[in-house]
């Protein structure tokens, strides 16, 4: 049953990220990308990790592609690529690398001996109890660090958009 | 109970997309989406393993990654507005003003 689950979550992630690499629309990319992040984040519930499901869906589907789209809007660039591409070998050769990496990822994954299933019982390792309680013992450093990083952000990108006062 | 090494396997599979969607597209934002999957692809692996050993340090990192990126994200996209004031083009073929 899990099985069936994983593969529709699975061919749709993929399905989304390809389109996401063939839209000619960049507004089109960023909606396929939402896609495939929502199906990311049903795979995390898949993996027992039903805080990590929220805030998958909550910072990168409801923020950061939200985000995506409002510069795509404000930009307009949503308009398709010139055709006058400078380094036209790139593309082919691209295509045939990519292709030979995804070759080698499939060959590791049959030739590799049957990995051991995954314990059974632990159904709850990473309640969100769970995580609250690493996230402010043995993490405490980095999840205050974070704070001082987005702060950081934040301050970036007022700087960034300032005008030149003339 | 899924295999991990489907996991893994998806995981590489989305990587590789996102690492051809830096190399062939050419708008800026399609390449910066195409990292954004990168990301997604490792964050995936991250939380295969950490079900696999039924230890939840995986998904904290994850968590981590996922702040991280998005305060990269912030700041990523307020660089381009700016380029793009100055250009007026999200070609990145066309960003090359360093160019010997």
């Amino acid at each position: 049953m899990e099985l069936i689950v994983f593969t529709i979550t699975a061919i749709i992630a993929l399905v989304g990220a390809i389109a996401m690499l063939l839209s000619k629309n960049a507004i089109h990319s960023a909606l396929f990308l939402l896609l495939n992040m929502v199906a990311i984040s049903v795979l995390y519930l898949l993996l027992r990790a039903p805080f990590l499901f929220a805030v998958q869906l909550i910072v990168y589907a409801g923020a950061i592609m939200v985000l995506f789209l409002f510069v795509v809007m404000l930009l307009g660039a949503e308009r398709a690529e010139d055709d006058d591409d400078k380094n036209k070998w790139q593309q082919p050769l691209a295509i045939v690398l990519g292709l030979l990496l995804l070759a080698e990822a499939v060959y590791v994954f049959f030739a590799s001996g049957s990995t051991p299933a995954p314990v059974q019982g632990n159904d709850n390792f990473a309640a969100p109890v769970a995580i609250g309680e690493l996230l402010f013992s043995s993490y405490l450093l980095p999840f205050e660090v974070t704070s001082v990083l987005l702060l950081a952000a934040v301050v970036g990108v007022v700087v960034l958009h300032q005008r030149e006062r003339s | 109970m899924v295999p991990t090494s489907y996991f893994v396997l998806l995981s590489a599979a989305l990587f590789i997309i996102g690492v051809l969607g830096v190399v062939v597209r050419r708008n800026a934002l399609v390449v910066f989406m195409s990292v954004e999957l990168m990301l997604n692809a490792a964050n995936l692996a991250l939380v295969a393993f950490a079900q696999r050993w039924a230890s939840a340090n995986g998904q904290i990192i994850v968590f981590f990654v996922i702040t991280v990126a998005a305060a990269e994200v912030a700041v990523g996209l307020a660089l381009l507005v700016a380029i793009f004031r100055n250009k007026r083009t999200t070609d990145i073929d066309e960003i090359s003003t360093l160019k010997g």
